[in-house]
């Protein structure tokens, strides 16, 4: 297991200011916060793309994770074959079967030899789903993987969460879609101008919040302090 | 001037430069892609400097490229022992100085917007930097493939380097652009016009066919 997560007195330029937490395997956890709250950056660092200013981040051991971005970036080649790519970045020699599983999973296996570029936005984060799916990632990481998309297309993407969830993949998800939190998350950390405000299971962040910036940010006021 | 396209030197003059404009766009293309896409993606010291360099090159005057390699082939020179001054091998050589820094720099400039889209994505996959070199290449190919164009149309429209270092000798390293200077000021217009119009025609279906390629492939692959 590669989890826990822990970050210690972990800061970003003035992004995030100084954190200290531990992500443990189980509970889905859903990261809210306002724009500009250091969402993505705090999810980018967990994932090892920045390197933090000061402080330690260190998992438990070597083990796979990966990351769902807003706007998924395609390789210009069939669906399938990006799935095939990722899977042969990771080591995986026969990655075709595998490939074309993690493709019916998330409901594309008609698409497969589609170019992945002309595909629709919501069926390009399904095909990014589906290049997290092949790999079995112990941590998913999801930054706004529906922030762009319609509702229809919003809850597949949802549906195919679940199943990562089921499946035993630690979701870490940023959204400021309280909707969305509701719906998946087990326990919310409330981000505020680079802070960590809660830290509480999702129905008592949503009944009970214990700061006025958050009951503020639940009630749709934006918590400019 | 309806006979000058019948005529077997003006051929062999056509065929030639092909051969010659042709071999440096390979050597070029060999060299100057892997060195662009370097750039575009390693971080080193004195990387802007020779980003800055390599665009200037760009605008090198084929006389002065011409120049060096005359001085580096001929007999006193540090590659004299070739023999290769006034062969078709050396006007190769000074072509593939010549377009080497445009195919790098156009290269840099495809794959580093590349990258900039890619880059996120593709080390959150961990890909090492090599890996995801080539797979920007291969993404980009179609817009490469207009980078290599460019390199073709300038080596064989030069004539300032192919005329030092070829000699344009009759029947051995006679080109069309070396041709066509020869005869105009000879004041034998047919046989220059007609390499003229062969010459732009060429120039015309490259570009075409290139644009016809990435359009194609725009449509296709998104």
């Amino acid at each position: 297991m590669i989890l826990p997560l822990r970050l210690e007195a972990v800061s970003f330029l003035d992004v995030i200011k100084p954190l200290s937490l531990e992500l443990a395997a189980g509970p889905s956890t859903i990261i809210l916060g306002a724009n500009g709250a250091g969402k993505s950056v705090l999810m980018r660092l967990m994932h090892g793309l920045l390197p933090p200013s000061a402080g330690t981040i260190t998992w438990s051991s070597n083990g796979r994770q990966a990351m769902v971005f807003q706007r998924p970036v395609m390789l210009r080649r069939s669906a399938l074959d990006n799935v095939i790519y990722a899977l042969r970045v990771a080591g995986v020699a026969a990655a075709e079967r595998p490939a074309m599983d993690a493709l019916k999973e998330v409901g594309l296996a008609e698409l497969a030899h589609r170019p992945a570029r002309v595909l629709s936005g919501g069926e390009q984060q399904r095909l990014a789903l589906a290049r997290a799916w092949a790999l079995h990632p112990e941590v998913l990481f999801l930054d706004e993987p529906t922030a762009s998309l319609d509702p229809s297309a919003a809850r597949e993407i949802e549906n195919i969460i679940r199943a990562f969830d089921a499946a035993g993949t630690k979701i870490v998800m940023a959204t400021h879609n309280l909707g969305q939190a509701r719906r998946l998350a087990d326990e919310v950390i409330y981000l505020h101008q680079g802070r960590v405000l809660e830290r509480t299971p999702v129905a008592e962040f949503f009944s009970k919040p214990a700061t006025a910036e958050a009951a503020a940010f639940i009630k749709g006021e934006l918590p400019w302090a | 001037m309806k006979d000058i396209f019948l005529d077997l030197r003006l051929w062999e003059i056509v065929a030639l430069s092909l051969q010659v404009s042709l071999s440096a766009v390979v050597l070029a293309t060999a060299l100057g892609l892997p060195l662009g896409a370097a750039v575009a993606v390693g971080r080193f010291p004195g990387r802007h400097a020779l980003i800055v360099l390599l665009n200037a090159l760009m605008g090198l005057p084929p006389v002065v490229v011409g120049l060096v390699v005359y001085l580096l082939l001929s007999r006193a020179g540090p590659l004299g022992e070739l023999g290769l001054l006034f062969t078709p091998a050396a006007m190769v050589v000074a072509q593939t100085v010549l377009i080497t820094p445009i195919i790098a720099a156009l290269t840099r400039q495809a794959i580093e917007d590349a990258w900039r889209e890619y880059e996120e994505q593709l080390r959150s996959l961990g890909a090492s930097r090599m890996s995801a070199a080539l797979t920007l290449v291969w993404d980009t190919r179609f817009s490469l493939l207009t980078a290599v164009l460019a390199g073709l149309g300038r080596a064989s429209a030069e004539v300032g380097a192919v005329m030092i270092v070829g000699g344009n000798i009759d029947g051995v390293t006679r080109v069309m652009t070396t041709t066509i200077a020869l005869e105009t000021s000879k004041g034998d217009l047919p046989l220059a016009l007609g390499l003229g119009v062969v010459l732009i025609a060429m120039v015309l279906v490259i570009n075409a066919a290139a644009m016809v390629i990435k359009e194609a492939a725009q449509r296709r692959y998104g």
